[in-house]
């Protein structure tokens, strides 16, 4: 068997605080294969940016990875994640324009990012970066406008460009359309879907909208107060949810075809807790219907896909 | 119908002068640009129903919204509440007491629209007192606490500070200092936009639960056709300004007739799953 593209085992992260440390990721592990689109799921503060800025070594101090790998092609990249970033993982965030400079052209921008990381002279790079915005679907002929010139979208495009031009095998893509028109959104994530599909690149698309997740995604990732709590393919997890957390946010978001004005829509009880204050045991244990006496002092280890006592034939309690 | 109306809006309109400063046009010698982001729009809500606009960025939606609460001047138009003229062209904006404590809006971010430096229940009592609604101390006290119980809160929140709530606590307080000033009408514009699902759903059956019970009528604002369906009775689709199709909510979703709209609910993502059937 071959190693998957991308390998994430046990990664953990911390931010130390004067008298204690906050565990931002607890041993969160997923692999990824060429080509594939993985989501990445969760309320506000569950973890999924700084899955992305672990893997890409953008975590900002005092943010540790604790413990943990991350492989890429079977090669490790934590610890030195700086000589794979922008070559080999690209990043596309959700407002273009902090991935753009504003005073320099973009036709500039997409040359000296070839340049930097591909064996190119000026002129190849020129017709690549030429190339690259039709991929886009940007007339070449804007090669010589600055990002202000362009729409919202256009700009967004114009990111895919420049994360695509190094040709790298994986890109991470954190909210890059929540700042977008639904029209707008529609057309940039079949677009990195399918560049993404042709190059054999894999992306990681980190969303909290499961519509967007629905359409563009292969697997999904389900994350909770820092924890893993499901994986599987998009149409599976969406169609039959197992963990209680996952089936609450199914059952919560409206669905187009099958809500009205008297839809009452279920909901999940209480929040996430904050990473200062996490319960013991299941960390979801307080908002979870089918909670058991197990999950209030152990937390499931995640197995076959789910981390529940309800799945978890070991779990004393459980069956 | 007509009588049944609460909100009654005709021939909305309001330009926006978009040109370059004053002297830097006269070195150019450009000319003065007007932007139009509402075109003589017309829509009317009946008492208790909620009516929803949307439409791509741009298209005027919260500037119908600003107009309606009276924080902007329309250029032409009228808007009549209860039957009661709010604006017309001869009188302008009609300086109304009674009027402006009928009308409320809740904003997409409940972070900027809470003062960070007041508790809870000094956020509530401020339209108490602005509104003098209440004279006696211990009567407003009982009235805030009632606020934070009909949004899901506590009485001992009044105590805290909005910083110490989550996203979603902190729209219910936003939603309760709307309530706050007994209102027969509020505008909620993107009101979970900010929200994560799961939240969202505790806000959008909150709306609806005080829809049900206080009579209260809605102008919804939102670009997720998903939460337009689950809010509102009738919807308004608009596009540069116009209002280029208005119907029930039912007909209107899944027959549109617009192109527009057809390409609106082309591109909305569908998500399949859900356990919600009504
Ligand atoms: N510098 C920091 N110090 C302490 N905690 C931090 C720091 N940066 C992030 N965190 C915490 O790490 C957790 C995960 O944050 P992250 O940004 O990954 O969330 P997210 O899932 O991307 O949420 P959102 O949907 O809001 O973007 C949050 O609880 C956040 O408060
Ligand atoms: N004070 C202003 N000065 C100049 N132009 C303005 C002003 N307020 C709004 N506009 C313009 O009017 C148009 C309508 O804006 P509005 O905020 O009503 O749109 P919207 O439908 O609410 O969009 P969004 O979905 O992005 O909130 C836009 O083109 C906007 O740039
Ligand atoms: S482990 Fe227990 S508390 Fe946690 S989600 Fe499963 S059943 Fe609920
Ligand atoms: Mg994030
Ligand atoms: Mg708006």
């Amino acid at each position: 068997m071959t190693a998957p593209l991308l390998d994430v085992s046990d990664l953990s992260v911390e931010f130390p605080q004067r008298r204690r440390r906050l565990q931002a990721l607890d041993r969160i592990s997923f692999t990824l294969e060429a080509g594939e689109v993985l989501g990445f799921v969760g309320e506000s503060g569950a973890g999924k940016s700084l899955t992305g800025a672990a893997i890409m070594g953008l975590l900002e101090p005092p943010g540790r990875i604790t413990g943990g790998r991350i492989t890429l092609q079977g090669q490790r990249i934590d610890g030195r994640a700086e000589t794979v970033r922008g070559r080999r993982i690209g990043m596309i965030f959700q407002d273009p324009l902090t991935s753009l400079n504003p005073l320099r052209t973009v036709g500039d921008q997409l040359v000296e990012t070839i340049q930097i990381h591909l064996d190119m002279d000026a002129d190849a790079a020129a017709v690549r970066a030429g190339e690259l915005l039709d991929e886009v679907g940007i007339d070449r002929s804007r090669i010589g406008a600055y990002p202000h010139e362009f729409s919202g979208g256009m700009r967004q495009r114009i990111v895919i460009a420049l994360a695509l031009a190094p040709e790298p095998e994986l890109i991470i893509a954190d909210e890059p359309t929540t700042a977008l028109d639904v029209s707008i959104q529609a057309q940039v994530l079949a677009l990195l879907r399918r560049l993404c599909k042709e190059r054999g690149a894999a992306v990681i698309l980190i969303t909290h909208d499961m519509g967007v997740i629905a359409e563009t995604t292969d697997r999904v990732a389900v994350l909770y107060a820092g924890r893993l709590v499901e994986t599987g393919h998009t149409a599976e997890v969406i169609s039959a949810p197992r963990h209680p957390y996952t089936r609450g946010l199914m059952a919560a978001t409206p669905n187009l075809d099958h809500v009205s004005v008297d839809t009452v829509l279920p909901q999940i009880p209480g929040s996430m807790p904050s990473l200062a204050d996490l319960p013991p045991g299941c960390r979801f244990h307080p908002r979870c219907g089918d909670v058991m006496p197990v999950c209030r002092r152990t937390a499931a280890s995640f197995a076959e896909g789910v981390a529940c006592h309800l799945y978890n034939t070991q779990s004393p309690e459980a069956g | 119908m007509a009588d049944k109306a609460y909100l009654q809006v005709s021939g909305l309109s309001r330009h926006f002068d978009i040109s370059d400063p004053f002297l830097a046009r006269l070195l150019t010698g450009g000319a003065r640009r007007k932007l139009t982001a509402v075109d003589n729009v017309s829509f009317s809500i009946e008492r208790g129903q909620t009516y929803a606009l949307v439409g791509e960025s741009g298209s005027g939606k919260s500037t119908i919204a600003r107009m309606i609460v009276g924080l902007e001047r329309p250029d032409s138009g009228s808007i009549r509440f209860d039957g009661r003229t709010a604006f017309d062209e001869r009188q302008g904006q009609v300086q109304d007491n009674s009027l402006r404590q009928n009308l409320q809006m809740v904003f997409q971010s409940p972070y900027s629209s809470l003062n960070p430096r007041w508790r809870v229940g000094d956020i509530l009592m401020e339209p108490i007192r602005a509104f003098d609604l209440i004279a006696e101390p211990q009567a407003r006290r009982r009235r805030v606490h009632e606020l934070l119980d009909q949004v899901g809160l506590s009485a001992q929140d009044a105590q805290r500070y909005p910083h110490e709530f989550s996203g979603g606590q902190r729209q219910r307080i936003s939603i309760a200092r709307a309530l706050a000033s007994n209102p027969q009408f509020i505008v909620c514009d993107e009101p979970t936009s900010a929200l994560d699902v799961s939240v969202q759903a505790q806000v959008l059956n909150l709306l609806k639960q005080l829809q049900r019970d206080l009579q209260l009528t809605y102008l919804f604002i939102s670009h997720d056709m998903a939460v337009v369906r689950v809010m509102a009775h009738r919807i308004g689709v608009l596009k540069n300004g116009r209002l280029v199709e208005e119907n029930a909510a039912g007909p209107l979703i899944d027959a549109p007739q617009d192109p527009y709209t057809r390409m609106l609910m082309e591109s909305t993502p569908r998500f399949a799953g859900g356990g919600a059937t009504g």
